[in-house]
């Protein structure tokens, strides 16, 4: 126990104290490069700075590592610069579009929006009046309706393609990620042929999670196969040895072991179909007073409001599209943060 | 002389396994009582696909007894235990030709219902599998709900099956827990006692200890000697000390390149002290395999 007290843990492998001072001075030099070369060529702007900082960086950083350590490490650190520059590249926009929307929705945001329609209310009025609780209502009913067609098509695709194993697997395989692809609006087209003008002939709120359910199956069911064939087989077989039927086994056994993943893959289906906004433009309509009943009638939603107030164009319409996309990004978030929590808890035990 | 030598040192090494098994018919408070046969394989061949791998398995098993199947890797021993109770079907490409008789009638009759057959028949896997969604008591019982059985007292079925798997003492307080909270070896003896609340006539072992550690594997042994009293045990293993130290009879396949066959059935004793098939002893010896 003495020699604790006297060794104290260290890392020998650390950039040593003149390291470090190499790298800053390769980093400020690389910001008045930059600056230096925007002010004297004719480029402008922020995306100038960076491209100029960028490749000044890589280039002193080359040299000085090929001078003081040879050319390996000098390739090594050219590929860590082009590394950090690509996920630089991925991830700027996603920040950029995450800020823009926290930055101009949050004006909008009232406690009112959840407590009102705008049913006596238009989007050019001040954004203290009206409020989105017909847009939520819908989305929700949207999204419910989706989801008890869905769920059990999508859960009982999954299990045919990895319990039953039938002879259709193949295609049926191909047609479920070929159907992940489909366009939004095709699936809207689709509905308003077949269902809306020959049978219903006007707006609900049911055709919508018709077209809503089309996007979401493949979802559904693709994301739930990887989670079955995570079940060990021994489970199956164990089952059955117990004198167990194939389908009171699956449906015992092997599909409350997958419990939380097949909830995974429910949520992502719902943050999938969410923000659909095409096939709601085509056949949901969008009322402004509160619609609760799916069957009929336009009913409001959160993806058309927002096409609707920013068409609009005047300064209150747009903060109120703003703030549904805050509303909307925030709903989708939590989704995904429970899905991801729901399957983290899964590996776990 | 090195030819004597070796000579010598196999005999001791047969001898020592005997040992083993003489102990084990010494020691047991009552004698090993066949009861009739339970179980006949008359005949059984399997395939995958083209390749025959089992070949002519003709055995009885009497009711009361454990018989062990060894042999080394690949011999067919886990296929010919899957096709007395009709989980070869299982996978795919499978087929297979033969007769398993229970209690005189054939479980591969046509129109025989597949799921009674594995509830006469149990199984244990190599690999402790506990199903992860439900309790311990859950588990035990969910042959019951998976057959669509019904006892009059759950209760008391619960504690005798973990009872006799030789694990009640260890999770009576925590019949709620779940089954993967439990260690491996305790896991395989509570998918022993899934077995036996179904009451079956035959358990089948596949290798039960080969993933558990020695001490785990003493507790199965000693769960296999006390059920072995009232119903046919049959257990695959590749340790030979095991089927030494549990089992009444011996079977020894063995694959030459082909399919596996089987070179020679005798009580325990015999075969690992006079094996009559040079082949036999050359294993059991540890020459090869």
């Amino acid at each position: 126990m003495t020699s604790s007290a006297i060794i104290k843990p260290q890392k020998p492998w650390q950039a040593s104290p003149r390291q470090r001072m190499n790298s800053a001075l390769i980093f400020v030099a690389a910001i008045a490069t930059s600056y230096a070369v925007v002010a004297a060529t004719p480029m402008k702007g922020k995306l100038a700075y960076a491209f100029v900082f960028f490749v000044a960086y890589t280039a002193f950083d080359f040299t000085v590592n090929f001078i003081s350590r040879g050319f390996a490490v000098a390739k090594d650190a050219v590929a860590r610069a082009v590394v950090v520059v690509g996920i630089s590249v991925a991830v700027f926009p996603i920040i950029s579009i995450l800020a823009t929307v926290v930055a101009r929705g949050w004006r909008g945001i009232h406690l009112g929006l959840f407590t009102h329609d705008m049913a006596l209310n238009s989007v050019t009025d001040p954004i203290n009046q009206g409020g989105l609780l017909h847009a939520l209502t819908g989305t929700a009913i949207l999204v419910l309706v989706a989801l008890i067609i869905s769920v059990p098509l999508g859960i009982l695709t999954a299990i045919y393609m990895t319990e039953i194993r039938g002879r259709f697997v193949r295609p049926i395989k191909f047609l479920v990620q070929a159907m992940s692809g489909v366009p939004s609006i095709v699936a809207g087209l689709f509905i308003l042929s077949a269902v809306v003008y020959p049978i219903t002939k006007g707006y609900s709120g049911f055709v919508g999670s018709l077209a809503l359910s089309i996007l979401m199956i493949p979802t559904v069911a693709r994301t739930s196969e990887e989670v079955l064939l995570l079940i060990p087989n021994d489970l199956r077989e164990a089952g059955v040895a117990l004198g167990g039927t194939h389908w009171r086994t699956v449906a015992m056994v092997v599909v409350p072991a997958a419990r939380s993943g097949l909830v995974t893959a429910m949520i992502l289906g719902v943050a999938r179909i969410a923000g659909e906004t095409a096939p709601v433009l085509l056949l949901t309509g969008g009322g402004d007073k509160v619609n609760g009943d799916p069957f009929h009638g336009p009913m409001g939603s959160l993806p058309f409001y927002i096409w609707k107030s920013y068409a609009v164009g005047t300064p209150e319409s747009i903060t109120r599209a703003w703030a549904a996309i805050l509303v909307l990004l925030v709903i989708v978030l939590v989704l995904f943060v429970s899905a991801r929590l729901l399957s983290e808890r899964r590996s776990s035990t | 002389m090195s030819d004597l030598n070796s000579e010598n040192r196999s005999q001791g090494l047969v001898s020592s396994l005997g040992d083993v098994a003489r102990r084990r018919f010494e020691s047991k408070s009552a004698p090993t009582q066949v009861q009739g046969v339970g179980l006949e394989a008359r005949g059984i061949h399997a395939w995958f696909g083209d390749r025959m791998v089992l070949e002519d398995m003709s055995l009885d098993f009497w009711s009361g007894t454990v018989t062990a199947l060894i042999g080394p890797s690949g011999c067919g021993k886990s296929t010919f235990i899957r096709t007395l109770n009709r989980m070869h079907e299982f996978i795919p490409g499978a087929a297979m030709a033969g007769q398993v008789l229970l209690n005189g009638e054939d479980i591969y009759a046509s129109g025989t219902d597949v799921t009674k057959i594995r509830l006469k028949i149990g199984m244990v896997f190599q690999k402790p599998n506990p199903f992860p969604s439900m309790t311990i008591s859950e588990n035990v019982l969910a042959g019951l709900k998976l057959a669509q059985l019904k006892v009059e007292n759950k209760d008391d079925l619960l504690e005798e099956c973990l009872e006799r798997a030789g694990l009640w003492n260890e999770v009576k307080d925590r019949l709620g827990n779940y089954g993967g909270s439990l260690s491996g070896g305790q896991q395989q003896r509570l998918c022993i006692a899934r077995s036996l609340a179904v009451r079956p006539e035959v358990l089948l072992m596949d290798e039960p200890c080969s993933a558990l550690d020695p001490g785990s594997t003493l507790r199965i042994e000693e769960t296999i000697s006390h059920l072995a009293s009232s119903m046919t045990i049959i257990i695959v293993t590749h340790n030979m000390q095991q089927a030494a130290r549990v089992s009444d009879y011996t079977a020894f396949l063995l694959s030459e390149g082909g399919p596996g066959r089987m070179v020679e059935f005798g009580p325990t004793g015999e075969i690992f002290s006079r094996p009559k098939d040079i082949r036999t002893e050359n294993y059991v010896t540890g020459r090869f395999g």
